[in-house]
C-alpha cells in the first residue's frame, strides 16, 4: 500500500499544478478529474479490465506533464507523417496546437478546424455541451488524469449537411527534448459531426524513433443524426513510447460511424474505442490491425453498446505479433433490452510469427434482447501449412509464399482504408517492419 | 523424362508405398488407379515433396535430375505440376496475383522475362476460355468460395498457364458432374504434346473415357501389381479391384 502511495506522490504532485483558468464548468471539470485519479489510483492486473496488462512501467517512472513549453517543431520534421499535401490538418504537439504547422483552408462555411483550448472561448456552448460528456471517468483513472491535466488538442466541428469533402488529418507529435528527461502529454480531441454530415477524419499519434515517453490521449466523436464519419486512428509512437488512449463515439439515429485502428508502435499500448448506438439505424464498424515485435504489448479493449434496436455493428480486429511480443483483445458487446433487431458481428484473428509470442483474447457479450443476431470468433494461430505448401506446389519459395499469407492477412484490414494515400503509407509502414521482424526470424 | 526406382514413402511412420518402379517418357499420359488406401494419391503427394511424406527409400529422376532432392517449390520451377485432390483455399490472396506470381517464379527460373501485367491479362484472356474461368474467378481470393467443379477447373486452369513438363493430377474427377468433367477432361487433352507427360492418378475409370490413357497402372497395398494399356481401366471397370488384389503377383517387386 505504502508502495502505491509512494508511487502516485509525483503523479499527485502533477495533477497539482494541472492547468486553471477558463470558465468555470471547465475548470470544475479538471478538479473532478484530479480527485477522482487521486481516489482511483492506477489500475492493477486485479482490474479486470487489466488483467493481462501491467501499467507499473508508466506509474513508476516520472513523466513530466507538459505545460507551456516552447514547440519545437517544422514542417520538414512532420513531412513523413503527413498523408496528403492537400489535406486539412490539425497538428498538436507536446499537447498544444501549433497554428503554424495547421491547415485550414477552403472549408465550407461554419466548419470549425483547430484548437480545443481556443475553442473553449469562441465556441463556448459547443464545447461545454459535449466535452467531457462521452468520456467518464468515474472507474477511469487515465480518462480522469487526462481531464484534469489537458491543455489543449483539436477540435472539429461540422455543422448540419456539410459534406467534408477532403479528408482531415489531426496530428499529435510528442518531441523529445534530450535535456529534460521523459514528457508525458495528455492530449485531447473533440469531434462533432452534425446532422447528415459527412466527413472523413485520421487521427495519428507520433514522436521520435528511440525515445520514451507517454502519451495519454483521449477522443471523443459525436456522429448526428444520418451522419458518415469515416474515422481512422494511427498509433506510430516510438517503440520505447508509452500511449493509453480511449475514443468514446456516440452514434445518433441513423448515423454511420467506422473508424479503422492502426497499431503500429509503441512499448505499451492500451486502445480503448467504446461506441454508444443511441438511435435507431445507427450502424457502427470497428476495425483493428496491430503489429508488435520485441517485448512490447498492444492491448485493444473495444466496446459497442447497442442501445436502440436496428443497429449493425462490425467488428474485425487482426494481430500480427513476433519475438515475445504480447496482445490483448478484449470485445464487449452490449445489447440493452430495447435493442431488439441488433446485428452484431465481432471477428478477431491473431497470427503469431514466433513461439514466444502470444494473445489473450476474450469476447464479452451482454445480451438483454431477445430478437438479436450476435456473432463471434476469434482465430489466433500460426500460418496456415496447407496454404504454405499449395503456394510452394506452384513454385513460390516458401519465404515468398509465407510474405504472401502475411500480406493478405493484413491486407484484409488495410485494403479497407478509403484515404488513398493513408492506405499507402500504412502499407508501406506495415511491410516494412514485417520485412525486418521476418528477417530476424530468419536469422535464427 | 520421369524415372521411379523402388520408391517407398512413410505417412505418419506407417509404410504406405512399398516399393514403386514407374517409367514415363516425354508425350505419355499414364493412369494410375487402385482402391481406396492403395497408396494412389500418396504416390502423387510424394512427387509433388509434401512435407508429410517422407521418403523411405528408392529415388526418383526428372530429367536426369534427383527430384527428391529439390523443395516442392523447385519442383515446381523445374516443371512439375501437381493438380490437387483437395484445392487449398487462400484467404485474402487475388487469384490473379497468384496465378502472375506463381507464372512469374517459373518464368524467372528458366531464364524467361517476367510478363507485366498488361501480357499476363491477355494471356489469361486466352486462356480461361476453354476452361470457362469467367472474370470473378480470377479476381476472387484463391480457390475460396469456389465449387468443387471450379476449384478443380481452376487447378487445370494454372496448368494450362504454367505449362508444365510433367503433370500429375491428383483424383482431379472426384466429385465433378459429368459436364465438368467433361470440361476439365478437353483442358487436360489441350495439353498433349509429344514434350509432355501427364499422370492421371484415379479410382475411377470415367475419367479415362475421356483422357485417353497410354498406359495404365494399378496399385495394390503401397505396390504396383499389374499394367497394361487403357484395356485394362475397362476390364477394372467391369470386375472392379477384387481379383487383383487377391489373384495377381506384384510386377517389378
Amino acid at each position: 500500500m505504502t508502495q502505491v502511495a509512494e508511487r502516485l506522490q509525483p503523479w499527485l504532485a502533477a495533477l497539482e499544478q494541472r492547468p486553471q483558468g477558463g470558465p468555470r464548468w471547465l475548470q470544475d471539470l479538471r478538479d473532478r478529474g484530479a480527485s477522482r485519479f487521486a481516489a482511483l489510483g492506477f489500475p492493477t492486473v486485479r482490474d479486470e479490465d487489466w488483467r493481462f496488462t501491467n501499467i507499473a512501467p508508466i506509474a513508476s517512472a516520472e513523466f513530466r506533464p507538459t505545460g507551456a513549453d516552447a514547440v519545437h517543431a517544422t514542417e520538414d520534421e512532420l513531412a513523413g507523417y503527413l498523408y496528403s499535401d492537400a489535406a486539412n490538418r490539425i497538428v498538436v504537439v507536446n499537447g498544444r496546437f501549433v497554428p503554424e504547422l495547421s491547415r485550414a483552408h477552403a472549408l465550407p462555411a461554419g466548419v470549425r478546424v483547430g484548437s480545443l483550448a481556443a475553442a473553449v472561448t469562441e465556441q463556448a456552448d459547443v464545447v461545454q455541451r459535449y466535452l467531457g460528456q462521452l468520456a467518464d471517468f468515474g472507474t477511469k483513472a487515465f480518462t480522469a488524469l487526462n481531464t484534469a491535466l489537458a491543455a489543449d488538442g483539436a477540435y472539429v466541428y461540422i455543422p448540419d449537411g456539410v459534406v467534408l469533402e477532403q479528408p482531415l488529418h489531426m496530428l499529435f507529435v510528442t518531441t523529445a527534448s534530450p535535456t529534460s528527461g521523459p514528457i508525458m502529454t495528455n492530449v485531447r480531441a473533440l469531434i462533432v459531426a452534425g446532422d447528415r454530415s459527412q466527413s472523413r477524419i485520421v487521427e495519428t499519434y507520433v514522436g521520435p524513433r528511440g525515445s520514451a515517453y507517454f502519451t495519454n490521449a483521449v477522443t471523443e466523436i459525436f456522429a448526428g443524426e444520418g451522419s458518415v464519419v469515416d474515422h481512422y486512428k494511427v498509433q506510430q509512437e516510438s517503440v520505447d513510447a508509452f500511449h493509453v488512449a480511449s475514443m468514446h463515439i456516440h452514434a445518433a439515429r441513423s448515423a454511420t460511424f467506422s473508424s479503422h485502428s492502426f497499431s503500429l508502435g509503441g512499448k505499451l499500448v492500451r486502445n480503448d474505442a467504446s461506441a454508444l448506438l443511441d438511435g435507431e439505424g445507427a450502424e457502427c464498424t470497428l476495425n483493428g490491425l496491430y503489429l508488435a515485435d520485441g517485448d512490447r504489448l498492444v492491448d485493444n479493449h473495444t466496446s459497442i453498446d447497442h442501445a436502440k434496436a436496428h443497429c449493425p455493428s462490425h467488428e474485425i480486429y487482426k494481430g500480427i505479433l513476433g519475438g515475445k511480443a504480447r496482445a490483448v483483445f478484449n470485445g464487449k458487446i452490449i445489447v440493452r433490452q430495447d435493442a431488439q433487431k441488433t446485428d452484431a458481428k465481432q471477428t478477431n484473428r491473431a497470427l503469431l510469427l514466433s513461439d514466444n509470442a502470444s494473445i489473450n483474447t476474450k469476447p464479452q457479450l451482454e445480451i438483454f434482447a431477445d430478437d438479436v443476431k450476435c456473432t463471434h470468433g476469434a482465430a489466433i494461430g500460426q500460418l496456415d501449412e496447407d496454404a504454405i505448401f499449395y503456394l510452394r506446389a506452384r513454385g513460390l519459395t516458401y519465404f515468398e509464399a509465407r510474405d504472401m499469407l502475411i500480406h493478405a492477412f493484413a491486407g484484409d484490414i488495410l485494403d479497407r482504408v478509403k484515404v488513398e494515400p493513408l492506405r499507402v503509407a500504412l502499407e508501406g509502414e506495415l511491410y516494412a517492419q514485417l520485412a525486418k521482424d521476418l528477417a530476424e526470424i530468419d536469422a535464427v | 523424362m520421369l524415372d521411379i526406382k523402388n520408391l517407398q514413402v512413410n505417412v505418419e511412420g506407417k509404410p504406405i508405398l512399398k516399393g514403386i518402379n514407374l517409367h514415363v517418357n516425354a508425350g505419355e499420359v499414364h493412369a494410375i488407379m487402385g482402391p481406396n488406401g492403395s497408396g494412389k494419391s500418396t504416390l502423387a503427394r510424394a512427387l509433388s515433396g509434401h512435407p508429410e511424406y517422407e521418403i523411405t527409400g528408392g529415388n526418383v529422376t526428372f530429367e536426369g535430375k534427383d527430384l527428391l532432392d529439390m523443395d516442392p517449390d523447385e519442383r515446381a520451377r523445374e516443371g512439375v505440376f501437381m493438380a490437387f485432390q483437395y484445392p487449398v483455399e487462400i484467404a485474402g490472396v487475388n487469384n490473379a496475383y497468384f496465378l502472375k506470381a506463381a507464372l512469374n517464379a517459373k518464368r524467372k527460373h528458366q531464364g524467361q522475362p517476367e510478363l507485366d501485367a498488361m501480357e499476363f491479362m491477355q494471356l489469361i484472356k486466352e486462356k480461361s476460355k476453354l476452361l470457362e474461368i469467367d472474370q470473378s474467378m480470377l479476381s476472387r481470393a484463391v480457390n475460396e468460395g469456389f465449387s468443387g467443379g471450379e476449384k478443380k477447373r481452376n487447378e487445370i486452369f494454372q496448368m494450362s498457364l504454367l505449362e508444365p513438363k510433367l503433370a500429375i493430377l491428383d483424383e482431379t474427377d472426384s466429385g465433378l458432374d459429368i459436364d465438368a468433367l467433361k470440361l476439365v477432361a478437353s483442358g487436360v487433352n489441350a495439353m498433349r504434346t509429344p514434350e509432355r507427360a501427364i499422370i492421371v492418378v484415379t479410382h475411377y475409370q470415367r475419367l479415362l473415357d475421356y483422357i485417353v490413357p497410354d498406359y495404365v497402372h494399378v496399385l495394390s497395398a503401397g505396390r504396383i501389381v499389374k499394367s497394361g494399356g487403357k484395356e485394362l481401366a475397362l476390364e477394372l471397370e467391369k470386375r472392379g479391384y477384387g481379383w487383383i488384389e487377391t489373384g495377381a503377383q506384384p510386377v517389378g517387386a
